[in-house]
């Protein structure tokens, strides 16, 4: 992975100390609460309902061991000895003192670790595929371009005060991992004619106005990369609404003026930048790319006979292997995930402990490096099929081998109303509540692949609009209650939800799930995943069950009675 | 009053800015003499007029402001200011990138408004070269720490137009 030079190591430090200065300033009042919360926005730090929330980038989520371990050691010094790691590869801190923040990030820059641009109205962590470099079905490794933007994107003078935040994500492989549909700029790397470039997305977004992003350029040689997106940003810095914050997203603008137009704004600025300074040159990609090398793989020919005799006779390890494991493009390794989605445990919430166990497996079995997933999983990325036996046990022991990844309790989670102060309705509860229901493995595994995100807002923190099935927190009355969809889906088809009818009480929410799983099973083909007897029967069967024999208002009655 | 910061010093502020009251108009408003600033309107509607009596002429942009109106005028400007009307609007970043880059507009580029200490860094990097820092604030600190919190850069703007891969020796 990428190792810091001289210079960037210099910029980590210089930030380390221009924010302890600004806190020193804030508090002696030289700078207002207004004028410091952007200030510490760009840092990753929230104020939030019990404590500040502190925000610490992942670029496009790859860790070393080294790192981990230094993360284990601050949650454990500074807050309550776990963190959570999101859906945009990042871990984020509950509970640390503000005034321990400059301390914490002068020890996070011993490791090459920063909050830059973790939050505020700036460009933020660039995420991408966890299995970059190692899937299959890799068509370009997006991570050296995913670096040189990150190093484009840090402290770029122009675009530090957006009408709001920007998120990139970037995908090289042949099904879309990164969500590039629903971001403000989404790339796709490809090869066209022998030429390596990206499709450009733009207009994306989840949130209050779900939009699916749109393609403003169907091919950019991939030279061309930060010239073209600093014309993109230009574009929306002067054209973005700056108004209303829920109408300053870059995909507003995109809607109001129609892509068309839009693209026509992003080429004539661009014609001044094409071929400029900006312009990547073939060196410094391939400096950059050096650092993402191919590890010293073993040759490998035979499949291991122990692995392949394991799998005979334990169920529970061939089943960890099946749901948890992913191919490689090496011959014997695979690519494997800690799930972070034990029944029982907030999603994505990782103990200091268990990320010193990561930490080892990762130094003994896979180069020492690691990934986070969008889904708020840990990967290790470069497996031997002959040690998987040994990483499932000591994942086991801690806590990190449910094998339910891709199953219906491997659910996306955002903190909700346990923690965040916009907030509807709480949503680590429900989905406990939910994973605690389907807590049976065999019917667990028997319902197969399906994607369950909640959110405890119409922010979208938990991506429910694009899980199979969604649940967004509501507030009605000032009680919660939970509206559901149904159909959405990340990936190539990315599309969003729809929303089922009228909303339940948290209490209705396992039953509400069981009857749509049990729609699902009686009406599928073999061989059938949920969204496809979704997509062949259509969301009728599914609602019909629901709110078989329900009146209207009866969420509000049923909370009612079990007050 | 603002405190002016030019080359790394307090300046004395010798230009006045015309504002435009509620009820008064760019076409009519009284013209003041000697070195104004003028709102973008009253140069759009009174061009001949201000050239004919004034020496100097500054101009006062506004975030929403296009700069390619004036593109073709600006050799009669001695100074541009930039109007940040709350520090969080970054629209003035983008003006003067594109009055230096594109343009190439040589003269003054002062900022205006809610300008504070950690914006002096992009704001000198995108191609200003004067600050009205907000009254009230600490300018030597401003000057001192305030426009080198970052011992580099990677990306290109107007004060080093190539980015640092383009620098790399190594
Ligand atoms: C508890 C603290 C949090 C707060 C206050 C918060 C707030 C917000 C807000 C206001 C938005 C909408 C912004 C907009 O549409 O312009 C948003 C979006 C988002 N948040 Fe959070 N968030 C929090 C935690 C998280 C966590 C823990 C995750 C990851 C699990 C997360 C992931 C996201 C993502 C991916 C989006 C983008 C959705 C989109 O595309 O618009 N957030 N957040
Ligand atoms: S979706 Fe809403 S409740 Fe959940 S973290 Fe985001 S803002 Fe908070």
């Amino acid at each position: 992975m990428y190792k810091y030079d001289a210079i960037d190591r210099q910029l980590i430090l210089d930030r380390v100390e221009q924010f302890r200065d600004q806190v020193n300033r804030w508090q002696a009042g030289e700078l207002t609460d207004d004028e410091f919360r952007p200030l510490r926005l760009q840092n990753g730090l929230y104020i939030q309902r019990h404590a500040p929330m502190f925000r610490i980038a992942v670029p496009y989520g790859m860790l070393n061991s080294a790192q981990l371990r230094k993360l284990a050691h601050v949650a454990r010094q500074y807050d309550r000895g776990y963190g959570h790691f999101t859906t945009r590869h990042n871990l984020q801190l509950n509970w640390p003192k503000l005034t321990d923040v400059p301390d914490i990030l002068a020890e996070l820059a011993e490791v090459d670790l920063h909050a830059i641009q973790t939050s505020g109205n700036c460009i933020r962590n660039i995420t991408t595929d966890q299995f970059a470099g190692v899937a299959a079905d890799e068509i370009i490794d997006p991570r050296p371009l995913a670096e040189i933007l990150r190093q484009w994107s840090t402290f770029h003078p122009e675009f530090a005060f957006l009408p709001r935040k920007f998120k990139f994500a970037i995908s090289g492989t042949e099904e879309d991992r990164a969500v590039t549909w629903f971001h403000d700029i989404g790339l796709h790397l490809k090869v066209v004619d022998g030429v390596t470039g990206f499709t450009v997305i733009v207009g994306g977004g989840l949130g209050r106005t779900p939009i699916r992003g749109q393609v403003v350029r169907e091919f950019l040689p991939w030279q061309h990369i930060l010239s073209y997106c600093e014309a993109i940003l230009r574009v929306y810095n002067r054209f973005g609404r700056r108004d209303n914050a829920y109408k300053a997203r870059i995909k507003i603008l995109v809607q109001a003026l129609g892509v068309e137009e839009f693209a026509k704004l992003v080429e004539a600025e661009w014609a001044h930048a094409k071929d400029g300074p900006a312009t990547i040159t073939q060196a410094e990609y391939e400096r950059v790319a050096a650092h993402f090398g191919a590890p010293t793989y073993e040759t490998i020919s035979t499949v291991d006979a122990d692995y392949q005799a394991k799998i005979v006779e334990e169920k529970a390890f061939a089943r960890w292997v099946e749901r948890n494991t992913h191919a490689h493009k090496v011959d014997g390794y695979a690519a494997v995930t800690l799930s972070l989605k034990p029944h029982g445990v907030a999603p994505g919430d990782i103990t200091s402990e268990q990320m010193e166990v990561v930490a080892d497996l990762a130094d003994r079995y896979s180069f020492g490096e690691l990934r986070i997933s969008h889904e708020q999983n840990v990967i290790l990325a470069d497996v031997k099929l002959a040690d998987l036996y040994t990483v499932w046990q000591q994942a086991k022991a801690a806590g990190l081998a449910t094998p339910n990844i891709g199953l219906l309790t491997s659910i996306i989670c955002c903190p909700g109303g346990d923690f965040c102060d916009l907030a509807n309705a709480k949503s680590i509860p429900i989905a406990t509540a939910i994973q605690q229901r389907f807590d049976d493995l065999d019917y667990l595994f028997d319902i197969g692949e399906i994607d369950l995100n909640i959110s405890g807002c119409m922010n979208a923190c938990g991506h429910h609009h694009v899980g199979h099935i969604g649940v967004l927190g509501v507030d009605k009355n000032n009680d919660e209650f939970y509206q559901v969809t149904l159909g959405g889906r990340q990936g190539n088809d990315a599309k969003l939800g729809k929303v089922i009818g009228p909303s339940f009480s948290a209490g209705e929410m396992p039953d509400v799930v069981e009857k749509i799983i049990q729609v699902y099973l009686e009406n599928r083909h073999p061989d059938e995943r949920f969204i496809d007897t979704f997509d062949r029967i259509g969301i009728d069967p599914f609602k019909n069950r629901v709110y078989e024999g329900r009146a209207h208002g009866k969420a509000k009655a049923a909370q009612k009675e079990a007050a | 009053m603002a405190q002016l910061i030019k080359q790394g010093a307090l300046a004395a502020d010798t230009w006045t800015t015309l504002t435009l009251a509620e009820e008064a108009r760019p076409e009519s408003v009284a013209l003041p003499a000697g070195d104004v600033i003028f709102p973008l309107a009253v140069w759009l509607a009174r061009k001949n007029e201000i050239v004919s009596c004034h020496k100097r002429i500054g101009l006062l942009l506004q975030p929403d402001d296009k700069v390619e109106e004036i593109a073709a005028d600006l050799e009669y400007f001695v100074v541009i200011a930039i109007n940040f009307p709350k520090f969080v609007d970054g629209r003035g970043y983008s003006t003067a990138a594109l009055l230096r880059q594109r343009y190439h507009y040589q003269g003054e580029l002062r900022a205006v408004g809610d300008v504070l200490h950690d914006q002096l860094f992009f704001m000198k990097r995108v191609g200003f070269d004067s600050y009205a820092l907000k009254d009230g604030k600490n300018a030597v600190y401003a000057i001192d720490q305030g426009f080198s919190p970052f011992s580099a850069t990677y990306q290109g703007s107007t004060d080093q137009p190539e980015p640092h891969f383009r620098r790399r020796t190594a």
